[in-house]
């Protein structure tokens, strides 16, 4: 294991998303050192701070521009040992990009986000590791899920040498990783190799197509192992709830979005496309129609621009793509012959309340992105685990308060950032650390 | 517009910007091209015995991601015939009368001198500048920085050279000495027109490190090389303002040394040249760069009110004194504009690592405070902030009357009490 090469994490040769260039491509050495020439190593540096994990970035990209490419894959890995994908993922422009001093002084700010990719790719390349697996500590920990959140955990505990097994429903680890990042900020075959790379620490067993609860019970966790970490993300896409949601060409937003990062979608035919929402994954679908060739491909929000919870960011590049929008609206049905065709919009008003008026408009696809459903309830039969609005109550190190028992991600904080999640199960690991000291 | 005619040692040109002696100045090809872009004068690059370059030759120093800051050769004089140097440099002479051109030389033997002067000056030579600086390859053959380094050769090569000139002289100096003092005054009392400095450092510019071989690399060997470029730029202005403020010395001075923009070339100037010469950044960046020089040099003159380039060697030559007269009551503190900070706190770890500790962060902004009480007045975060404007260092009155340490030891003048010194 730790090679990539574990037969469970197969994923099609052919996929829908190896259609999309990369946003951000990839530096040269040569371009690499000269954005890195430019940061001005502040003291305490405000990126730094902005970062959930705490990078030291004005050290790694000062080793970048001294041509030191492990020393700086160090620093970035030994703070998260998520760097690769978070170097591709992470909402940069709201992080440590948007932190950085130049922009206070009208400069453009240093490209953090595309140094920590050239850095971290490098290390992948290279097959350079930090860090190693202590001696064993005779103690085993569950980990349920093989997303971020976990695989960060893992990664500490075996430093700690305390043995680690993953449970994942799926049969690939990464969790959204790998199944729902947007594939121009990075494909699926990077989530597993990050993954594989992470793992390669050793003494993770993953066992892919186990869905705890089903196959195996929490009672069976907790009796068999000296914690148990819940990292199992967020469960399937919310649904509306209103007529003709089950029509064909009518998918849940994150399950399409699967579909195209593990094997191949049929957009034949497809000329408007509708996207309900105003989140990042809404903007994601928007973006990933109009580069699958959808001429036509609107955003339907219940408010305006500026309300979406979304990225300014991100809704600014879906618009250089030529997406649309439509907006104060909110399919109240829909309807066709055999699988969707229209959509009924009902106008909203200013609070995003129903005005009562409605139009409608065409529509032979529709991806569905207004959240997913928490998991929290999976624990609810555990005493003293509090489950809040679906997501699992803990302290800033991720335990429940139940003995044992421990969480991070998105099952704990309601749907956040790669970055997040790996700064929650580090932290949870350290957590076990001390419990089981 | 300011007038930039110049004349140094009796060496005319339309303005005080020459080519140094160097790869830039190798033939008339170049040269023309160079006067063409706007270049006033231009030293040929040194005539001299027959010699044989190796392959590679120039090393550079990478500065911070800036190539070439501090760059190195060792490369030696002019490898082409001496005929088709002088036909060129007849050519140029020819086509551009009203710019200078300067024969930069380096033979051995008396006769060797008398015979080479004569047919640089049938060539049309404005002037002659006799190489007593070049420090690797030359020298071991007992020419450039041989003769620099010894007052006495200097002088007698010197005193021939005059001998047989009917065209100004030039001594170009080797920066490779403890004081250059010495070695202008015995070119003076050679009888030289005027001298040029600096002439290269004495370096080793890098090391391979796969291949643990200093760079330039020659096969599987190095040797020392001449280092110029912007970096050399201080130690020239210190040795140019050393001779322009003896008062023994006198002569006219051709300055050289890590002059990249029109600000350079006017420290030279202010510093007592009165011709500026240029060779690394034109190899750098091309001949195009003496519009810059010449624009900026122009504004500043027509900015202090300065008619002519005479006027304006040698200004700053007073403001360099010594230490001991330096006024120790002269007091100023750091002030940070906090409308202009951008929360770098460069200065704060500047302060607190390499410095007096007097820099604080504070709790609820990025805006470093400076603890006036203990602030030595430094300058060091002025120098590290990123933000022009943002650090300026505020004169302070404390009462005390100005004050040197000579003025101390010798009549007792108060000093007021020591900051930092805790």
């Amino acid at each position: 294991m730790g090679d990539g090469s574990n037969p469970g994490w197969a994923i099609p040769a052919e996929r829908a998303e190896a259609a999309f260039a990369d946003y951000k491509p990839a530096y040269s050495a040569g371009q690499a050192v000269a954005e890195a020439w430019r940061c001005l190593y502040c003291s305490d540096a405000p990126c730094t701070q902005a970062c959930p994990t705490h990078i030291d970035v004005p050290q790694f990209i000062r080793k970048i521009a001294a041509g030191n490419d492990e020393g700086a894959a160090r620093s970035i890995l030994a703070a998260n040992v998520l760097g690769t994908s978070c170097a591709r993922v992470c909402p940069v422009e709201t992080l440590c990009v948007g932190a950085c001093v130049y922009n206070q002084l009208g400069h453009p700010p240093i490209q953090i986000g595309r140094l920590q990719r050239y850095a971290t790719d490098r290390a992948l390349d290279a097959g350079w590791r930090f860090d190693h697996a202590g001696p064993d500590s005779g103690r085993s920990v569950a980990l349920i899920g093989a997303g971020p959140a976990s695989l960060a955990c893992a990664h500490e505990l075996r430093k700690a040498g305390h043995r680690c097994v993953v449970f994942e429903k799926r049969d690939v680890v990464g969790g959204l990783n790998t199944t729902g990042v947007a594939p121009y900020k990075m494909r699926a075959d990077t989530a597993l190799r990050e993954a594989a790379w992470v793992l390669g620490i050793g003494g993770c067993e993953v066992r892919t197509g186990v869905e705890v609860g089903r196959e195996v019970s929490l009672a069976d966790l907790e009796r068999e192992f000296d914690a148990v970490f819940f990292g199992a993300g967020l469960g399937a896409d919310t649904r509306l709830g209103v007529a003709g949601e089950d029509l064909p060409g009518v998918y849940g937003a994150v399950a399409f979005i699967e579909a195209l990062k593990l094997g191949v979608v049929d957009l034949a035919g497809v000329r408007h496309a509708l996207v309900v929402g105003g989140g990042n994954t809404a903007i994601d679908g928007v973006r990933e129609l109009l580069t699958l060739g959808v001429p036509s491909v609107s955003l339907v929000y219940r408010g305006v621009q500026a309300g979406m919870p979304g990225y300014a960011h991100e809704w600014s590049a879906a618009q250089v793509k030529g997406a649309k929008a439509e907006w104060h609206a909110a399919p109240v049905a829909f309807e066709g012959e055999g699988r969707v065709q229209r959509a009924v919009l009902g106008r909203m008003d200013a609070s995003k309340r129903p005005t009562g008026d409605t139009y409608t408009i065409a529509a032979d696809l529709v991806l569905v992105a207004i959240g997913q459903g928490k998991l929290g309830a999976l624990l609810a039969g555990l005493p003293g685990v509090r489950i809040d609005k679906g997501v699992v109550v803990a302290d800033a190190d991720g335990f429940t308060g139940r003995p044992k028992w421990y969480v991070g991600g998105d099952a704990r904080n309601g749907g956040k950032e790669v970055v997040n999640a790996a700064a929650e199960g580090k932290a949870a690991a350290l957590a076990i650390c001390r419990a089981l000291a | 517009m300011a007038d930039l005619t110049t004349n140094c040692a009796g060496i005319r040109s339309p303005n005080p910007f020459w080519l140094a002696s160097a790869p830039p100045a190798n033939s008339g090809g170049q040269v023309q091209r160079a006067f063409d872009a706007g270049w006033g004068g231009a030293v040929w690059k040194t005539l001299g015995q027959p010699i044989q370059n190796v392959s590679s030759r120039f090393g550079g120093h990478t500065i911070g991601g800036v190539r070439g800051a501090g760059f190195n050769n060792i490369e030696l004089i002019t490898d082409r015939p001496l005929e088709v140097n002088f036909r060129e440099i007849y050519e140029t002479k020819k086509k551009y009368p009203k710019h200078a051109v300067i024969v930069s030389l380096m033979v051995e033997t008396e006769a060797e001198w008398k015979d080479i002067i004569a047919r640089s000056i049938d060539a049309g030579a404005d002037g002659l500048e006799l190489n007593f600086g070049c420090p690797h390859g030359m020298c071991e053959r007992g020419m450039g920085s041989a003769v620099g380094q010894e007052p006495k050769v200097n002088e007698r090569i010197t005193g021939w050279a005059v001998q047989y000139s009917t065209v100004p002289v030039l001594i170009k100096l080797t920066p490779n000495v403890g004081d250059i003092n010495p070695h202008g005054l015995a070119a003076r009392r050679g009888g030289a027109h005027g001298v040029s400095l600096i002439n290269t450092i004495k370096s080793i510019i890098g090391v391979d490190l796969d291949r643990m071989v200093p760079e330039p690399r020659v096969g599987g060997l190095s040797t020392n090389g001449g280092y110029c470029g912007a970096a050399v730029k201080p130690i020239a202005l210190h040795m140019v303002a050393q001779l322009a403020r003896n008062p023994g010395f006198g002569l006219p001075i051709s300055g050289i040394g890590g002059v990249c923009n029109w600000r350079d070339a006017v420290e030279f100037i202010l510093l007592g040249a009165s011709s500026v010469q240029v060779c690394t950044e034109v190899m750098l960046r091309g001949y195009r760069i003496v519009e810059d020089l010449i624009e900026g040099l122009s504004t500043y003159m027509d900015t202090h009110g300065v008619a002519t380039v005479d006027q304006l060697v040698g200004r700053a030559v007073r403001g360099y004194s010594e230490w001991g007269d330096l006024d120790l009551n002269y007091e100023t503190v750091a002030r940070i504009d906090a409308k202009e900070c951008i929360g770098c706190q460069l200065c704060v770890t500047a302060c607190h690592d390499g410095a007096h500790q007097c820099i604080h962060p504070q709790p609820d902004t990025r805006v470093p405070r400076v603890d006036e009480s203990e602030c030595v007045g430094c300058n060091l975060c002025k120098i590290v902030c990123p933000v022009p404007g943002c650090i300026t260092m505020a004169q302070v009155d404390n009462g005390y009357a100005p004050a040197t340490w000579n003025q101390h030891v010798h009549a007792g003048a108060a000093l007021r009490p020591k900051k930092g010194a805790h």
